[in-house]
């Protein structure tokens, strides 16, 4: 049976935790920076250990083998500055056609890099923290991407690193545009807990007819993610509530399982 | 318990939330990660006090609400009353038993994100589940039946290579020894 003392520690943690559970937004952000920020040395240490063996793999590397790389690197450049000339060339004819047309002048995104630098330890999260923080500029619900694709956006800001909360977590609903004729709108949805490339396209309407493989792009509505950012593209779809909307799978094009740099989207 | 035994519960407490975060364990294989704080609180349990319980308890909570998208705080409770309820019948426990620290642990990583998502859900937090949530879960609980055997071992070599050595008794009887001397 519970002693007295049980009871009373029992009372103890528990009026803890609600104190806890009980403080404003504001503070709990300052106790969570304050904990957090007593792993930042250890986080700082992994990341150099981590480091480590490719330094030294840099080391053991053949010098036919950094040629070979020089030369397949230059290469590359190359055709790079040509699809930049051509791409320069576009954009110069695109913002030539808007002002004809008196449309609005898009913006370029800003990007700033950043290294994924822990995982959220929950399992019913998908978060992750990064290397960026409102001392580089960083605020809340700023887009992150990869090269591939959209990955999430900034829940919480602190000074030297921010939380990001990636696409199919419940707290990231992303309104999509489908490339199709139709230009069907719908919102990305958590989906494939186990599977990090799956996320729900949900509240589409009942006529709406998709093809697997039609790309999947951000609408450009709710003012959080700008239009045309690559989502995925539809895997299938299907009829909810006797045809009242319709539902699809969208496989990612980011690989959210397995992210170690992201960029984040300044506006 | 020994002092350094007890500051070493914390620091691992610590390191475990540390290595859950920030490295991929089972995480890409299995599709979860495990935590290792329920394992953490079944040694407690059985050996600590009930304030290094607690505190265990609330540092670890907090350690693992930080990184997490977690309101901070929501994990102390699930990990205490799991310990409490080991710690009032840890006389009846046959912890020496590697069979019997498996278990406890699977019960406690059983016990201890079921108890953290039940609180959040009444919270109205809208978590990532599903059918293979379950899944998720039993990777914890094998994770965490592993797990305890080898914390309770480790605590165990590093408790005795610091606390006092027991001096074994010996059949020698000073009184009764039998002196040589000269006929």
């Amino acid at each position: 049976m519970f002693k007295q003392k049980h009871f009373l520690a029992l009372g103890a943690v528990t009026l803890v935790a609600l104190l806890f559970l009980s403080l404003p937004q504001r503070v709990t952000a300052r106790l969570k920076l304050a904990v957090g920020s007593l792993f930042l040395p250890l986080s700082s240490l992994g990341a150099t250990a981590q480091q480590l063996p490719a330094d030294l793999a840099d080391d053991v590397l053949p010098r036919r083998e950094l040629l070979q790389q020089i030369s397949r690197l230059q290469q590359e450049n190359q055709q790079l500055k040509v699809q930049a000339l051509q791409a320069a060339t576009m954009g110069l004819e695109n913002e030539q056609l808007r002002d004809q047309l008196r449309w609005q002048r898009q913006t370029p995104w800003k990007i700033k890099l950043a290294n994924v630098v822990m995982r959220d330890p929950a399992n019913w999260w998908r978060t992750v923290q990064i290397d960026l923080g409102s001392d580089s500029g960083v605020t809340e619900n700023l887009p992150v991407l990869t090269s591939d694709g959209l990955a999430g956006r900034i829940a919480a800001v602190w000074p030297t690193h921010s939380q990001v909360v990636l696409i199919g977590d419940p707290n990231c609903r992303v309104s999509a545009l489908i490339n199709n004729p139709a230009h069907d709108i719908g919102v990305v949805n958590a989906d494939g807990i186990l599977d990090n490339t799956l996320a729900d396209l949900t509240y589409l309407s009942g006529t709406a007819v998709l093809k697997p493989g039609e790309e999947v792009v951000t609408s450009g509505l709710g003012g959080v993610f700008p239009k045309g950012i690559p989502i995925g593209r539809i895997l299938d779809s299907r009829q909810v509530e006797f045809g009242l909307y319709t539902e699809a799978r969208v496989k990612l094009w980011a690989n959210l399982g397995t992210l170690e740099q992201v960029w984040v989207m300044f506006r | 318990m020994s002092k350094p035994n007890t500051t070493l519960i914390y620091v691992t407490a610590f390191l475990a939330v540390f290595g859950q975060a920030s490295l991929p364990g089972l995480r890409e294989w299995f599709g979860a990660q495990v935590d290792l704080l329920p394992a953490l609180i079944v040694y407690a349990a059985l050996h600590a006090s009930l304030v290094n319980l607690g505190l265990l308890a609330v540092f670890g909570g907090l350690f693992f609400d930080s990184l997490s998208a977690n309101p901070l705080g929501i994990t102390i409770l699930p990990l205490f009353v799991t310990g409490l309820v080991l710690f009032q019948q840890r006389d009846l426990i046959l912890r020496d038993l590697a069979f019997a620290q498996g278990l406890l642990g699977a019960a406690a990583s059983a016990v201890v994100p079921l108890m953290t998502v039940l609180l959040l859900l009444s919270a109205g937090k809208p978590l990532l589940l599903g059918w293979g949530s379950l899944w998720q879960w039993a990777v914890m609980i094998a994770g965490g039946a592993v797990a305890t055997p080898v914390l309770f071992a480790v605590f165990n070599g590093f408790n005795h290579a610091f606390d006092y050595k027991l001096r074994s008794e010996s059949s020698f009887r000073p009184d009764r020894e039998i002196r040589r001397s000269r006929i």
